[in-house]
Order: C-alpha cells, then sequence, then structure tokens
C-alpha cells in the first residue's frame, strides 16, 4: 500500500512539475531559448496573486482573472521590447537577460514582500483528500491540479494543430525565414508565444502558492525542475512534458521515500541518466537545425 | 502600368555584389523568365522583389508603390508571393497545415484548398503526409500551392525544376497555364533555355549581375540568348 | 571612420610575422610591467585589507578570464562553474585534512580534481546546445552540491567542514602565501587565456565562434576543442575554489557551490566585454568599485547588478571595454589575427 500510495503521489506532484515545464516548453519549442527567469517569473505570479487577493480580496483561484491578461502582457512586453531587440545575436544576449531578470526579479519580491514564507489561501479545498481505500488517501488539490495540466495541454494541442495562430506557431519554429515569406511577423509571433507562456506561467503560480508556502528566492528550484521536465520528455513537445513532469515527480519521491535527503537528488540524476541515455529526451519533437 | 518595375537595383551579400544595377518590368498578367548562369543573380533578384534581402541602391514599384525595404512580411499582404528554392516546406506540418499556413496573409481570391488540390490531384492522397514525407515533385507542388494560397498578384517561382525528373517537371510546369488563368504575373527563374522560353512572354538574362538580354519570348535570337547566358559576347 | 583610414595605408608585405609589431605594442608591455612591479610587491607596501581586496580580485579575475573563453569564445555558456569551485574547495579538504597535505599544495591539486570529474561532465554537456548546455550545467553544479550536502558524512554534510590544518600558519604568512598563489592564478588564467588563443585551438575557436558547422566541415575537431576549453575553464575554478577557501577556512556546501559564483563572474564579463581579454580584467575592476558603492544596500545592489546586466546586453553587448575600443582601439593583448591587406581592397568602397 505505501508503494502505491508513493507511486500515485509521485504521479501528482508531477502534475505540479509538468505545470512548470509547460511555459518553458512553449517558448523553447517556438524560440529555441530558454528563459532562465523562468522559475522566478512563476514565483512573481505567485506574488501578484497574493497582492490581488489583498487589495481586490479575491481568492487566489479568482485571482486569475486579472492575472492572466496581466502576465500576457508583461510576457508580450518582455519579448516585444526587451528579447526580440537581440535576435540577431544568438542565444547568448537573451540567456544573458533572463539571468539578469532572475536577480530583479528575486529581489525586487525580496524588497517588496520579505524573505518571509507566504501562502496563498483558497479554503477548504487545500486540505481536502479523496480516500481511495483504508489507508490511500490523495490530495484533492493535486488532483484538481492534475486536471487543469490535462486541460492545458489538450487545449496547447488543439491550439497548435487547429487554429491558422497556431500552425503559424509551427511554421516559425520550423524555419522562421520562410514563415516570413508567407506573411508570418516572426516578432509578432515571439512575443505572442511569451505571452502565451506567461498566462500558462499565471496558472502555474497560483497552483503552486496554493500547494505550498513560497518566497522570494524559490524560482530556480522552479526552473531547474521545468528544465528537467524538458530533458527528459523531450524538446518541444507537448507530450512530452505531461511524460517528463510524471517521471520527475516519481522520480523525486520515490528517492524522498528512501531518505528525505535524496529528494531533489534523484530527480537530478533521473535527469543525467535520460540526458546519458536518450539526449532528445523521449518524445523528441523538435526538428534539430544546423 | 506595369504591375512590377525594377529600377536598378543592387545587393551585396558581405562583399559579394550580387546584382549590379538591375532594371526590368512585368505587366499584369503575364509570365516572364529570369534565366542565367550559378551565380548570375537570379535568386538575389527573386529575394529582393520579395522582401527577403535588402537592396542597397534602386527603386522596386509594384503596382506604382516603391516597395524596396519593406519586410517580406508586409509584401505577402500586398499579393508577392514567393517559391523559395530548395522548396522549403515546414518540416512538422502536414501537406494540409503547409497549404494553410500559404493563406495567413488572408487574401481574397480564386485559390482555397479545394482549388489547389484541384491543380495538382496528386496531393489528395498525401494531405496528412508531413512535408518530407513527400517526393520531391510533391514537395514542389505543396511549394507552390503553399504560395498560390495567399492569392498573390505576383509570385515568384525559384528554380521550381531543380532535381527534379523530366516528367515531374512538365507535370509541374503544365500547372502555370492556370495560375496565369487566374490574373497571376509570374516571375520564373529557369535554368532550362528552351523550357523557359515555351512558358515565358518575355525572358530576361542575366550574366554577373546584370541584365545582359531582354526581350519577348517567342522572338529572340536564340543564339545571342546562349551567348549572353555564357557571357560570350563580352 | 579612423580605424578605416589606418586600413588603407600600405602595408608591409605579407611575408612579415602575423603579429607586426607596431608603434603602440610598446606603451601595454610597459604599462603591464608597471601593474605587475605594483602587485608583486604590494604585500610590503599595501596594508592588509587592500591585500585582501586584491587576493579577492584574483579570484575573481581568474573565473571571469575561465569563464570568458568558454562563453566568449566557445559558445559555451556555461551557469555551472560553481561545480568545479565547490570541488575545488572539497579538494582543499580532503587533501589538506584528511591526507594532511600542505594546503597550498592542494591548489594546483584541485585544479587536476576538477579537471579529472569535468570530464564526464563535458560527455553529458556536449550533447546539448545554447540555453539548454547552460541550464544544465546548472544541474550538474546542484547535483554536486545536493550530494555533498546531504549524502557525504565524510565531508561534513550541510553543515561542511573547516580546514584546520590552516592553523599551522601564522597569520601573516598565510595571508602572505594566499597573496602570492592568487596572483600567480590570475597571471596563469589571464596569460593561459592569451596563448591559447594564440595557438591553434585559438583560431580554431575563432573558426568555431563564427561558424561551428562551417568549422566542422573544414575538419576543427570541435568537440575536441570544446573540451580543452571546458576543461581548463574547470582546472582553474577548481583551483580558485581550494584558494579562497584556504582564506575563509570553513568550507559549507551551500556557499562553496553558490549559483552567485557564476552570477557574479557573469556579471563581470557582461559589464567588461566579452569575448576579449581586456574585457574580464575591466570588468573585475568595475564591480569592485561597483559594490563598493553599493555597499550595504543588500537587496537593491543585486537587483541593481541584474538591471545593469540585462541593460549592457542590450545596449552595449561587448561591454564598456568594446564601447571604449568603438573609439579608439587599443588592444592590450593581441589576439586577434589581422588579414591581409590584399583582402581588404573592396572593404573601403563598402
Amino acid at each position: 500500500m505505501i508503494a502505491i500510495s508513493t507511486a500515485l503521489n509521485g504521479i501528482l506532484l508531477g502534475g505540479l512539475y509538468a505545470l512548470y515545464g509547460l511555459g518553458l516548453s512553449l517558448t523553447f519549442g517556438i524560440m529555441r531559448t530558454v528563459n532562465l527567469a523562468h522559475g522566478d517569473v512563476i514565483v512573481l505570479a505567485t506574488y501578484l496573486s497574493l497582492l490581488t487577493t489583498q487589495i481586490l480580496g479575491f481568492t487566489p483561484l479568482m485571482s486569475l482573472v486579472v492575472l492572466v491578461p496581466v502576465m500576457f502582457c508583461i510576457g508580450y512586453g518582455l519579448q516585444r521590447l526587451v528579447l526580440n531587440r537581440t535576435l540577431k545575436d544568438g542565444m547568448m544576449p537573451a540567456v544573458i537577460i533572463t539571468f539578469g531578470l532572475s536577480f530583479v526579479i528575486q529581489n525586487g519580491l525580496l524588497l517588496g514582500f520579505s524573505a518571509d514564507r507566504q501562502v496563498l489561501r483558497q479554503g477548504a479545498v487545500e486540505t481536502m483528500g479523496v480516500t481511495l481505500a483504508p489507508g490511500l488517501t490523495l490530495g484533492l488539490f493535486p488532483i484538481l491540479t492534475l486536471g487543469v495540466l490535462l486541460v492545458l495541454i489538450f487545449a496547447l494541442q488543439a491550439f497548435m494543430g487547429r487554429t491558422l495562430l497556431g500552425r503559424a506557431f509551427r511554421a516559425t519554429s520550423d524555419d522562421p525565414n520562410t514563415a516570413e515569406l508567407m506573411g508570418i511577423d516572426g516578432r509578432k509571433i515571439y512575443g505572442l508565444a511569451m505571452g502565451l507562456a506567461f498566462a500558462i506561467i499565471a496558472v502555474t503560480g497560483v497552483i503552486m502558492g496554493i500547494r505550498s508556502n513560497f518566497s522570494p528566492f524559490d524560482g530556480p528550484a522552479r526552473l531547474i525542475f521545468a528544465f528537467e521536465v524538458i530533458i527528459i520528455g523531450g524538446m518541444g513537445s507537448i507530450y512530452g512534458v505531461l511524460a517528463g513532469g510524471l517521471i520527475l515527480g516519481l522520480a523525486q519521491t520515490i528517492g524522498g521515500a528512501i531518505s528525505p535527503t535524496y529528494f531533489q537528488l534523484a530527480g537530478h540524476l533521473a535527469t543525467l541518466g535520460i540526458l546519458a541515455v536518450r539526449p532528445s529526451g523521449l518524445f523528441p519533437e523538435t526538428i534539430e537545425k544546423g | 502600368m506595369a504591375l512590377l518595375d525594377v529600377e536598378n537595383i543592387s545587393a551585396r551579400y558581405g562583399l559579394f555584389q550580387a546584382l549590379r544595377g538591375i532594371s526590368l518590368t512585368a505587366e499584369e498578367g503575364e509570365t516572364l523568365a529570369i534565366v542565367g548562369a550559378n551565380g548570375a543573380g537570379k535568386t538575389t533578384l527573386l529575394r529582393a522583389i520579395c522582401g527577403a534581402l535588402p537592396a542597397s541602391e534602386g527603386r522596386i514599384l509594384f503596382d506604382g508603390e516603391d516597395i524596396a525595404g519593406q519586410p517580406a512580411s508586409q509584401l505577402v499582404q500586398r499579393g508577392i508571393a514567393m517559391v523559395p528554392e530548395g522548396r522549403r516546406l515546414f518540416p512538422s506540418l502536414t501537406v494540409e497545415d503547409n497549404l494553410i499556413i500559404g493563406s495567413y496573409p488572408k487574401r481574397k481570391g480564386v485559390w482555397t484548398k479545394d482549388k489547389v488540390y484541384e491543380l495538382f490531384p496528386e496531393l489528395v492522397k498525401r494531405r496528412m503526409n508531413r512535408g518530407l514525407d513527400l517526393s520531391g515533385g510533391e514537395q514542389q507542388m505543396v511549394a507552390i500551392g503553399r504560395a498560390l494560397m495567399s492569392n498573390p498578384r505576383l509570385i515568384l517561382m525559384d528554380e521550381i525544376s531543380l532535381g527534379l525528373a523530366p516528367i515531374v517537371v512538365n507535370q509541374i510546369y503544365r500547372s502555370l497555364p492556370d495560375i496565369s488563368a487566374a490574373g497571376t504575373t509570374v516571375l520564373l527563374v529557369e535554368q532550362d533555355l528552351n523550357r523557359a522560353l515555351s512558358v515565358s512572354d518575355h525572358v530576361t538574362c542575366l550574366l554577373e549581375g546584370h541584365v545582359e538580354l531582354a526581350g519577348v519570348s517567342r522572338e529572340i535570337d536564340r543564339q545571342a540568348l546562349i551567348d549572353a547566358y555564357f557571357g560570350a559576347s563580352q | 571612420m579612423s580605424e578605416n583610414r589606418s586600413e588603407i595605408e600600405p602595408r608591409p608585405p605579407m611575408t612579415a610575422a602575423p603579429y607586426a609589431r607596431e608603434a603602440h605594442v610598446a606603451l601595454p608591455l610597459v604599462l603591464l610591467g608597471a601593474v605587475l612591479v605594483a602587485l608583486v610587491s604590494l604585500p610590503f607596501w599595501g596594508d592588509g585589507s587592500l591585500q585582501r581586496t586584491a587576493l579577492e580580485f584574483f579570484y575573481f579575475l581568474a573565473l571571469a578570464q575561465a569563464w570568458n573563453l568558454m562563453a566568449g569564445y566557445a559558445g559555451m555558456m556555461s551557469i555551472g562553474q560553481q561545480a568545479f569551485v565547490g570541488i575545488g574547495a572539497y579538494s582543499l579538504v580532503v587533501f589538506a585534512e584528511d591526507l594532511g597535505l600542505n594546503p597550498f599544495l592542494t591548489i594546483p591539486l584541485a585544479a587536476v580534481v576538477a579537471m579529472i570529474l569535468a570530464l564526464p561532465s563535458s560527455w553529458l554537456l556536449f550533447r546539448l546546445k545554447g540555453a539548454y548546455f547552460a541550464v544544465a550545467t546548472w544541474v550538474i553544479a546542484e547535483t554536486v552540491r545536493l550530494a555533498v550536502n546531504a549524502n557525504i558524512d565524510w565531508l561534513g554534510g550541510g553543515r561542511g567542514r573547516t580546514v584546520r590544518s590552516l592553523g599551522q600558519f601564522d597569520r601573516h604568512l598565510r595571508e602572505d602565501l594566499g597573496y602570492y598563489a592568487g596572483l600567480a592564478l590570475a597571471l596563469i588564467a589571464v596569460f593561459g587565456v592569451f596563448f591559447l588563443l594564440r595557438s591553434k585551438t585559438g583560431l580554431a575557436l575563432q573558426a568555431i565562434r563564427d561558424t561551428e558547422n562551417g568549422a566542422r566541415a573544414v575538419g576543427v575537431e570541435t568537440r575536441r576543442t570544446k573540451r580543452i576549453v571546458y576543461l581548463f575553464a574547470a582546472a582553474i575554478a577548481g583551483a580558485t575554489g581550494a584558494l579562497i577557501y584556504i582564506v575563509q577556512i570553513n568550507v559549507r556546501p551551500d556557499a562553496a557551490f553558490s549559483i552567485n559564483w557564476a552570477a557574479y563572474v557573469i556579471f563581470i564579463v557582461v559589464i567588461g566585454g566579452i569575448g576579449t581579454i581586456e574585457g574580464p580584467i575591466l570588468g573585475t575592476i568595475l564591480f569592485f568599485v561597483l559594490r563598493d558603492l553599493l555597499e550595504g544596500l543588500e537587496a537593491w545592489s543585486m537587483l541593481i547588478f541584474g538591471l545593469i546586466a540585462i541593460v549592457m546586453m542590450l545596449f552595449a553587448p561587448k561591454g564598456i571595454w568594446g564601447v571604449m575600443n568603438a573609439h579608439r582601439p587599443v588592444p592590450l593583448f593581441r589576439t586577434a589575427r589581422k588579414l591581409p591587406a590584399r583582402f581588404k581592397a573592396d572593404e573601403g568602397e563598402a
């Protein structure tokens, strides 16, 4: 029973990790660059939600009504006003800029909210459990998290596969120069992709804040989890994110069951192991160029 | 007024001057063939017209307006479509998605997905295949169809017979009259002189980045064209 | 414009050495000599605080040079050099405390250990490119940190260990020895990079930086070249790690494997100028000045460092050295190979 419980909890934890990875996978898939402030942006969204609940009296989940559009605009603005300026110089400027941004967000949050750990209060749903069998109770909110993840993945997949804009995203990812010949403005697509990623991050941040407490310096660990999800699942693949999240969650939970100190380490080792045997991940989708 | 009026444009890649003062015109609805040896500047010329490469000098008038310096993504909206050299299908998109992406500029006109399938019936059974699973000829058909989906007034075709078997090339060239019939102006780069002359109204021969010879396809002196092609008249 | 004019002037025929001696080559040499004399004699005229600051300057300079070689020349953007700083620190612990070696002798040994551990790490990392390479270096550093932190009692776990054997040295002797070790390390880093860039490997690196696939196509062994650079950078970081903790004595995993080692070094190179030898030198000086100015501001100072890095990347991606050079190029370290004049004729008309 303990083994089953560990496995199920690992899968549920993986749902959260897959959410971390989803936004990063989207931007990598289209722009081929990693936002090193990804984890800090998740934490920023959590704090913005906290602010909304304090000012407007919303519950954290209600705050998404405000948060999703606001985060979309921040992401779109970041890409169009800052990151697009460096496109022609390769990946290094974007990496360094987002690395700098990571420090700006962390210390900005520290100055604005102090280093105290905080928590988003959604109410009873946080602690409710679902008892599957005697001695086997799973948290309701982690199950909901997995549900949100699945909805987001299917929605994203439908958007990419069925809409003109989604096809333009994929065309730009394949070959931005030829996409330009189809009338697709790559800079705008990049802006929209980052906006979309930030909108997903808004959802992620709120869920993270309800599930656990948080502090301004939690971002880097979130970035690493998101990155590991992508390495395990395969770069630029939406379904790979699901697999990557679940495997990372399982690895950590199993490691943690052996000894609490192995929790994160087991996840890192699983990632490095995948990197050693299958460098393009389990479900590679991105077509490698040049 | 000519639909396309290229006035004395020059362009360079780094230190290499690819175009040296080229001028040409194309009337609405006509087919203009551009011939020339490798490195004569044919592809560069097309890239300059469609906005993929900025011209360093000169004017490009499209429907009477200077479009030099405008990005390719805007020129498609105005009605200039490009069939790039090497086909360049989007590898992760299906044939159908490749065609649909061609309609991104949302220009109205006769060309729709169904019309393209009518033009190239071979593609129907390939609709759900990814671009790279196709034969070279099929890929070329998708590339042409994709460009048509934007309902262009001017379509630029860069070496559409490159690397294809003669029978496939014939098949592809049979689609040209249907394209012209829709009123579309065709600017096509072709290595094969006979083919270029047989499908075009006018022909322009480039040599080392300039226009060496131009004329009406039916009337042009074939030997003079061959000399111009190889630079033998110099 | 002024640089163009000088290119048009007639040049000696191509039989001359590729690094033709020019008039202003003497000035940098005099400058360099003066700086060296000042630094070597510093313990005799400077006070303890200046000496400690100078030592800190040396190890940041060494780390910055090594990182710049990787990122600026070989296109390997690492944010995980703290792995090797930490490995160097723990090499000091093991060699000096457990095996009883002279702590100062452990500095070169730490370099060797770091290099040995960098080899398997390079097998994993070289499967990734660009930004993915960057995050993967961090994951590896985190893995090592967590492994040391939690699972190796011998190394003291999260509390770390103290290098007690340093107590055998008189404090002044320890500080002087540390100072000269730091100076030597910085010089090795600067001139190691300089000579590496002027060697055949340097030529390969420039080819890789321009176009990696192209370089491979003409027979440059890109992987081997990148591995040499990666191992060199690891060795420098390992030696630096040992040196840092000879001064700080207490080795704790969270500090020794801190991402801040990478962050400060990236900041230094970005502000100074990436892809030059002078850039990291200037950057380290600017970093110390800024850190002094922002002292006591805590979070604000980190926020400002982050903002400066962003602004630099947007408006002066070649750093302050690049800005200075744009007006009047005065390379102190000549690593650039010049195109013979006869290939340049066409450039004038462009």
